[in-house]
């Protein structure tokens, strides 16, 4: 028995969904006309399932999935062909940050405190944009990644699956992210 | 001992453990591994502070914009199009 809360209503989906889904496709891909296409093709792809939708979800949740394998979609095509580039460079740069021996921090680029450890980051506004603008230079596979996980939390296996990597290479690249992420703070914080 | 030594020096192995730890549970012997590093390592002791405190700025960054969203509304003649749009989908 379905209730009435679960059934689907598409004449009020743009005034009930669309500033949401835009506002998460935003926070996830920084590029207002690339969300404005998302959107609409989620709720275009969305009216061809009604079918499908089996009452079990929300509306909002309903929609919020399909928009997320499009955002996925986006991320794929994105880390493929010419980024590639960008994640050489990525590699190259880490290529000084320990001995290539024994994998000992090199003086150069060993973590130094970036003084705000031990009070509540999350106030630093400024900071907060400096940590915005390092994740907008990561390679788009890493930030794929690394989005994926921290953000929404997805399963490893999902994850692997959708953006084609291997298990040892995501936990590379989880490392590889972090490690830029934090040398790009402390280049431009301290 | 050989074995031992690379595990107490080598910090990039240790900031990949930080990185799994945080995701994952360790194996029983990455986890003594990096216990034994973060014992003797001040540099590593930091990292690992710092790339906690990354992620949950991460974290808070992606669910700050979406409560966020007046600053990114869409406009209303985008949406009128867009539920138009669909308005003719329905009746097809």
């Amino acid at each position: 028995m379905v209730t009435e809360n679960q059934l689907l209503n598409p004449h009020h989906w743009v005034k009930a969904h669309a500033d949401y889904l835009y506002a998460y496709t935003l926070s996830r891909i920084n590029n207002e006309e690339l969300a404005k296409d998302l959107v609409q093709e989620t709720f275009l792809a969305a009216l061809q399932r009604a079918d499908r939708f089996e009452g079990k979800s929300s509306e909002r949740t309903w929609l919020t999935a399909i928009l997320k394998n499009k955002i996925v979609d986006v991320y794929r095509k994105k880390s493929s062909g010419l980024s590639n580039i960008r994640e050489k460079e990525a590699e190259d740069e880490q290529r000084d940050f320990f001995d290539e021996d024994t994998g000992h921090w090199n003086d150069s680029n060993k973590p130094l405190p970036f003084g705000i450890e031990d009070h509540d980051p999350l106030r630093g506004k400024e900071f907060n944009q400096i940590l915005q603008r390092c994740m907008q230079k990561l390679p788009s596979l890493w930030m794929s990644v690394f989005t994926m996980k921290h953000m929404d939390d997805a399963a490893t296996d999902l994850i692997c699956t959708e953006l084609r990597v291997t298990q040892a290479n995501f936990w590379v690249i989880i490392h590889r992210a972090k490690l830029s992420l934090r040398a790009c703070l402390q280049k431009n914080w301290i | 001992m050989n074995h031992l030594k690379k595990v107490i020096y080598n910090c990039k192995q240790a900031t990949l453990l930080i990185e799994k730890k945080q995701l994952t549970k360790l194996s029983f012997r990455e986890s003594i591994e990096l216990r034994i590093h973060l014992a003797g390592c001040s540099m590593c002791k930091l990292y690992n502070k710092q790339s906690h405190m990354i992620s949950t700025m991460v974290f808070q960054l992606f669910h700050d914009s979406i409560q966020q969203a007046s600053t990114a509304k869409l406009d209303d003649d985008f949406k009128k199009e867009l539920q138009d749009r669909i308005e003719n989908e329905l009746n097809k």
